[in-house]
């Protein structure tokens, strides 16, 4: 790859933004408090719609921060904030299985490139793709994806009564 | 149209960039300014039988700036147990969540900052992010009623949201677009039953969606009869009690530059926005607005503004504070059941005409 083809301004916002993603992800998991935890969580999902804005992907990138940051990450700070949250350092956020993790995560990171580079292999995104519009993107949605669609629907549907059953005490 | 957009052709991007910040800055500040001054020093006054404040300036018009003196004057204190870097951090993230929500106003035919495709769908969004901020603000205070008032105000946000994004949802079948112009677009050239004399403002047809936006409006932001996370004379201050001076000073120009840049999207949503009915100057399209309407534009919707302001104030001084479990059972019983409704019914009609 040259030079000249990789500092394009994109490609510059991209690193920026997947370095501060990725101080982020192991912030996370290192931290030794549960609620900055949650903020630099917070980080790596702004960036994932940083992400998606380079991407031209404005209408993801909105849903991401509505959805994750506006609702996902409030009310995990709210469960947390209600039950267990101290201020300052606590020692005992890691338990001995932590380990197990990592071969977990490993299996994930190449489960995902595997599937992207049998996806995608080397095709690039041609440089003047037309933005696509949020009716394009209904229509897709409510056309040809209607069926994955509604699957999706009734999965948080069956969640959502899940979680009442759970919740109810009588 | 061409002269706007050929005067900023010749600004370089830099200068573009500077003049956004500039015309941001005045769009947030000017309406939070008036609306402090106007509303809730000299008009809850007047509603409760006082003069408000007459010392500084002429009818105490340069109030403001002497509060606003007196607290860059105060000392920078944090409690002792307090999480110092999110105390800190908390306040600009309500902050910036209000500058974000501003950049997609349209103030006139050329005069915004960014024309979003998504546009009302980015401004609720970004709407949301300051929950974050109250939520942190609380609990980094290491004080129980900060807390209480942090998490009350994260459960009233959140049960209010929801209402709020249907009722947008109504106006945006109805526009058929969720880009911001493209509903000033279609309120003012629209007419109502064949009369187009006043265009199609959807306070009239969406009037059920205005009333349920407004609702959420007042609850988003804290205002009386929705102030139980800063209730006084239960939680001391709420999420804001241990800041001061400058901090302090952030969040209440945060507050009431979100009700301003709230009001301003409301009367783009449901008063027609910058523009008057195109009918009356024979426009038809975006592009055949005058030039002049970028300088009365943004006149347009700052009165639009005040009339909203004024409606959300005249609520919030004249109720008392509802108790938190009626607050949950309004927003899930009450507003999310009708604005489902609403949106069935706007589907049906704007596929049946």
């Amino acid at each position: 790859m040259f030079a000249s083809e990789l500092l394009i301004a994109q490609n510059i916002g991209f690193f920026i933004i997947a370095a501060l993603m990725v101080v982020g992800a192991l912030r996370v998991v290192t931290t030794s408090n549960v609620v900055h935890a949650a903020l630099w969580l917070v980080v790596v999902l702004a960036g994932a719609a940083a992400q998606y804005v380079l991407l031209a992907a404005e209408f993801v990138a909105v849903t991401q921060v509505l959805v994750y940051i506006g609702a996902v990450m409030v009310l995990f700070l709210f469960g947390t904030m209600l039950t267990r949250a101290r201020i300052g350092a606590e020692s005992d956020l890691n338990n001995k299985n932590w380990f197990v993790g990592l071969p977990v995560a490993l299996t994930l990171l190449a489960a995902m490139l595997i599937a992207l580079r049998d996806g995608f292999g080397n095709e690039k995104l041609p440089a003047d793709a037309p933005l696509v519009s949020t009716q394009v993107l209904s229509d897709q949605i409510f056309g040809p994806y209607l069926l994955p669609f509604w699957a999706l629907s009734f999965v948080l549907l069956a969640a959502v009564i899940g979680a009442i059953v759970l919740a109810r005490r009588d | 149209m061409n002269t706007a957009s050929l005067i900023i052709a010749e600004v370089p991007y830099w200068g573009q960039s500077l003049l956004r910040v500039l015309g941001g800055l005045v769009a947030v500040l000017l309406p939070a300014g008036t609306i402090v001054y106007l509303f809730l020093f000299k008009m809850m006054s007047f509603m409760q039988s006082r003069l408000g404040p007459m010392e500084a300036g002429p009818y105490g018009s340069m109030q403001l700036f002497a509060e606003v003196g007196k607290w860059l004057q105060k000392e920078d204190i944090y409690p002792a147990r307090a999480d110092k870097f999110i105390f800190k951090l908390a306040p600009l993230i309500v902050l910036a969540s209000t500058f974000l929500l501003v950049v997609v106003v349209p103030f006139g035919p050329d005069a915004w900052f960014t024309n979003f495709e998504a546009g009302i769908f980015y401004a609720l969004a970004v709407s949301s992010v300051s929950v974050l901020g109250i939520l942190i603000a609380g609990w980094s205070s290491a004080n129980k009623y900060s807390l209480l008032g942090g998490l009350r105000a994260a459960g009233q946000l959140i049960a209010y949201e929801l209402p709020m994004v249907l009722a947008v949802i109504g106006v945006v079948i109805q526009a058929g677009t969720m880009n911001l112009q493209g509903i000033v677009l279609a309120q003012n050239s629209g007419s109502m039953f064949g009369f187009d004399g006043l265009g199609n403002p959807y306070v009239l047809t969406q009037f059920v969606g205005f009333v349920i936006f407004m609702i959420s409006v007042q609850a988003e932001l804290t205002q009386a009869p929705f102030d139980m996370p800063v209730a006084e004379s239960e939680l001391v201050s709420g999420y804001m009690t241990e800041y001061s001076g400058f901090r302090f000073l952030i969040f209440f120009i945060g507050e009431f530059a979100t009700a301003g840049v709230f009001a301003m999207i409301a009367s783009v949503l449901f008063l027609g926005g910058w523009a008057v009915p195109f009918s009356w100057f024979g426009w038809t399209t975006m592009d055949s607005v005058d030039n002049w309407m970028n300088f009365a534009g943004p006149l347009i919707l700052f009165t639009k503004m005040m009339v909203i302001m004024f409606l959300v104030m005249w609520v919030r001084f004249s109720y008392p504070r509802l108790r938190e479990d009626q607050l949950q059972r309004f927003a899930w019983k009450v507003l999310i059941p009708i604005s489902l409704v609403n949106i069935m019914l706007t589907a049906i009609l704007k596929v049946a005409f």
